[in-house]
């Protein structure tokens, strides 16, 4: 089979996986409503009770669910490709730390309590602030060989600082519950997200993953490095604003409403590298709609596991993302030996 | 956006409207009917809404409402549902009344005003004086005024019994000691607790308000009646659970001290006299014991 | 017209001026070779002639201003084979040199038949064939060198630049891709590539620049360029010289200075 076409093969079976996962996560929650109960309330709006919990709880959930999933999948494979580098991560860039101080902020200034949509908007307000310190820090144009390493660095920096930052936020909290509420938020949740929120970030998100698929035939180049890249045709100063751009707008507006959730952005493009013959471009939809998948799925583990309580999905990720790190390490030694 | 119904008296936040919800204000004036199904989802609220609702008003409490560290009222709570605080859950029990802590998720507030219920939202009590305010807005929606009054009297007299034991007590400095190293600073309830047992609050002094960071040092030169909470959590282990078991503490607490459960001042409901004659008790035991 | 035309190019990396008024041309049919010592800057003049890296001077590509040039049209114009054999994923062999074909893909769209004929073209000319769908990163240094000059055919441009083409390549692989040059070279096409093996520059270059000090010493035909005099000048050697037979000789045989020592305008470091 010619990689083209393993390539379709491939996106149509993630596809599918994604469209089954939906519906799992529409199907999902401690209504215990029957398939058929569950679509007419969806699809035909009968069943009072029914309808609102299909449509306004598990809907908003399920439609979160995939969109975060998405942008964290498209943003790693997008980040991985830009920086040449499989251990590349969307949080990479400070977006995440940002938006996890802004969060954390409102919490902290007790304006989250007062405004509902105060935690989200500040969250995007500081993923935004931070990428704009990283695009400071790292300059402008790459020079030859010295783009992605300053990006990186600068990077690091950042969400660093932010990483501190938060800390403290933390420290000085006016009392334990809100330390503690800050450190729920921070474990990523999608538990009672309504329509509000899906109204917030969705936007942002489609603005994000538009400016980074436009990002494959530049990332397909930079595999020969950013000299040979240039040489091709490619404005390296407009990829690398439409890389950190698409990834803060798309992130950004995940995070703010979804809190911070780890190792799907990287887990992700790293499993399906092989399946899209390792081409950046192909990397892209797949890995889009891999995260989703993924993202989906934990969502539909965490209630399923624990039913009452909102089991976070940063820690299901994690839980799952750690021993993923384990099997690569062992995979590559094997590959060594 | 808060918007503070003519009943609700000062500092309490009133349940505020959400988009689509279409409901004006959840502590209405003269509303019609009492509500008939009313879902619990905080600690507090639960608690109250136990000592007021009529029989088969209260659909369902919270899960801390049974846990034995936590709750006041297991026993009762045991008889009803437990609910984890999820809008989905909440909503399939179709209540006409929700109960709810300011500490309580907001997404999940946010939801179920947008879902069209009816939230009240309390915040913590920070004083004795809160504790028939509450009962008596507690009242006002459950329809339950006159259980309510009857309520407010009982713990009025439990308050003024225990201010009656205290009267001949001098003024001691004292401090309450958390985990971690907190204490309650000035404008709560565990303050006002302490000031029941007519004793000065020393972290008050130091200029600390709410529930304040005290670094152990500070603490020990204050040299106070030192208060610290006992949570039954720990019962795994045979014994009551001792918060921080550090020597400076403990010969701090030989010198005077207590030790006041936990349950009975995190929230602001009538069992909160408890807290103050546990306070006297450790004052005063030849007191204790000829009560 | 000619591929590409530069006149006192000068370019500066940090403080130090590694370019310095430079002039150079290369027209079609013309295999050029670019030599001199390490640092004289070579790869630095080929890469500010192709806009890589800011420069002054003027610079025209397939005779036209090269500053009013797209980045596209730039590398329609003119392939470049960097030093760096850079691989950062396991592409398959023909996924790599299908690279070279973005230039001329429209946004949006897949290669057409015309990309697929270059690609195989490429391939059969840098003997990969076999290799199409391995994954490029398993390659041997020598295949994978062939890979990527194959990407830089695939590109079709008139003009070719290469820094250090033949570096890690057996001597086999040396002259077929110096054949390759020159049978582009034939084809009308230009070829600029930087070499460190005299003899090979000698025997398949038309021409030659010798470069030292980010200036250029002297520009000619080999025979006329590869004299003792010069040899010992700009490299510092002494080498046997034979013009006479199938193939030059260019032996070098000891130096004349130390070696690191600063002559005359080189630089100690590298470009």
């Amino acid at each position: 089979m010619s990689e083209a076409a393993r390539g379709r093969r491939t996106l149509a079976a993630l596809g599918v996986a994604v469209a089954a996962l939906f519906a799992a996560s529409l199907l999902t929650g401690p209504a215990g409503l029957t398939l058929g109960e569950s679509l007419s309330a969806l699809l035909a709006g009968e069943g009072e009770a029914a309808v609102l919990v299909m449509r306004e709880i598990r809907l908003p959930r399920a439609i979160l669910g995939l969109a975060v999933g998405a942008t964290l999948g498209l943003s790693g494979a997008a980040l991985q490709g830009y920086l040449r580098n499989p251990l590349a991560e969307p949080g990479l860039i400070g977006v995440s730390s940002g938006a996890a101080l802004g969060a954390v902020l409102a919490i902290h200034a007790g304006l989250s309590a007062a405004f509902p949509l105060a935690l989200p908007l500040m969250a995007l307000a500081g993923a935004g602030l931070a990428v704009l310190a990283v695009l400071a820090l790292a300059g402008g144009a790459p020079t030859a060989g010295g783009g992605a390493l300053t990006l990186i660095l600068a990077g690091v920096a950042v969400t660093s600082l932010c990483g501190a930052l938060t800390s403290l936020a933390l420290n000085l909290s006016p009392n334990p519950f809100a330390a503690l509420e800050i450190v729920f938020w921070m474990l990523g949740s999608l538990a009672d997200r309504s329509f509000l929120h899906v109204q917030l970030a969705l936007p942002f998100m489609v603005v994000g993953w538009a400016m980074l698929a436009t990002l494959g035939r530049g990332l397909d180049a930079l595999t020969l490095g950013e000299d040979a890249a240039a040489s091709l045709g490619v404005r390296l100063g407009r990829l690398r604003l439409l890389a950190v751009g698409g990834v803060a707008a798309s992130v950004g507006a995940a995070t703010a409403v979804a809190g911070a959730i780890g190792f799907v952005g990287l887990v992700a493009p790293h499993l399906l590298r092989p399946l899209v013959g390792a081409r950046p471009s192909a990397l892209l939809p797949a890995s889009a709609l891999g995260g989703a998948a993924v993202l989906l799925a934990a969502d539909v583990a965490a209630r399923l596991l624990a039913p009452g309580q909102d089991l976070k999905l940063g820690v299901l990720t994690a839980i799952v993302g750690a021993p993923f790190f384990l099997w690569l390490v062992a995979r590559h030694r094997r590959g060594l030996a | 956006m808060l918007a503070a119904a003519p009943d609700a008296a000062g500092g309490e936040a009133a349940g505020a409207p959400g988009p689509g919800s279409g409901v004006a204000g959840a502590d209405r004036p003269g509303s019609a009917a009492a509500p008939e199904r009313v879902v619990s989802i905080n600690l507090c609220t639960d608690q109250l809404a136990m000592l007021l609702a009529a029989p088969g008003q209260l659909v369902s409490v919270s899960r801390w409402a049974t846990r034995p560290g936590a709750s006041n009222m297991v026993a009762a709570a045991a008889e009803l549902r437990a609910n984890d605080g999820g809008a989905e859950e909440v909503w399939l029990m179709k209540p006409d009344l929700v109960l709810a802590g300011s500490f309580n998720d907001a997404a999940t507030l946010a939801l179920l005003r947008r879902l069209g219920l009816r939230v009240a939202v309390f915040e913590p009590a920070r004083s004795l004086d809160d504790v028939p305010e509450r009962l008596r807005r507690v009242g006002r929606l459950l329809g339950r005024e006159a259980e309510a009054e009857r309520t407010v009297a009982g713990f009025e007299a439990a308050r003024a019994s225990a201010a009656a034991r205290a009267a001949g007590l001098r003024r001691l400095p004292a401090a309450y000691h958390y985990p971690n190293g907190y204490t309650s600073g000035a404008g709560t309830l565990a303050a006002d607790v302490m000031a029941a047992a007519r004793l000065e609050n020393a972290a008050a002094d130091l200029g600390l308000s709410g529930v304040a960071p005290l670094p152990l040092e500070a603490l020990v030169m204050l040299e106070p009646f030192l208060i610290r909470t006992r949570s039954l959590a720990d019962t795994r282990r045979g014994r009551a659970y001792e918060t921080a078991r550090h020597p400076a503490l403990e010969r701090l607490a030989a010198l005077g001290g207590a030790t006041v459960e936990e349950r009975r001042q995190v929230c602001g409901t009538p069992f909160v006299t408890l807290a103050v004659e546990a306070l006297l008790d450790a004052r005063a035991p030849a007191l204790a014991a000829a009560r | 017209m000619s591929l590409l035309a530069v006149q006192g190019l000068s370019a500066t990396l940090g403080r130090r001026r590694v370019v310095d008024g430079a002039t150079l041309r290369v027209g079609p049919g013309e295999c050029v070779g670019l030599i001199g010592p390490n640092g004289a800057g070579k790869s630095s003049l080929m890469r500010a002639a192709l806009g890589l890296i800011p420069a002054e001077g003027a610079r025209t590509l397939g005779g036209e201003a090269a500053g009013r040039l797209s980045p596209v049209e730039r590398a329609r114009r003119a392939a470049w084979l960097p030093q760096e054999r850079e691989i950062a994923w396991a592409l398959s062999v023909e996924a790599l040199v299908a690279l070279g074909r973005g230039p001329w893909l429209r946004p949006g769209r897949g290669p057409g038949p015309a990309d697929r004929a270059a690609v195989a073209a490429a391939l059969a000319r840098m003997d990969l064939t076999a290799f199409r769908a391995r994954p490029a990163t398993a390659l041997s240094g020598g295949e994978r060198a062939r890979a990527l000059i194959a990407r830089a055919l695939a590109q079709d441009a008139p003009l070719l630049v290469a820094d250090e083409p033949t570096a890690g390549l057996d001597p086999a692989h040396q002259l077929s891709l110096m054949e390759t040059f020159a049978g582009l070279a034939a084809e009308g096409r230009g070829v600029l590539a930087s070499l460190h093996d005299l003899a090979l520059a000698a025997r398949w270059c038309t021409r030659l620049v010798l470069l030292d000090g980010g200036r250029v010493a002297a520009e000619g035909p080999p025979r006329a360029v590869l004299t003792p005099e010069r040899l010992a000048a700009v490299y510092g050697i002494r080498a046997r010289l034979d013009w006479d037979g199938e193939a030059p000789v260019v032996q070098p045989i000891a130096t004349l200075r130390p070696v690191g020592e600063s002559g005359p305008g080189s630089p100690t470091t590298d470009c």
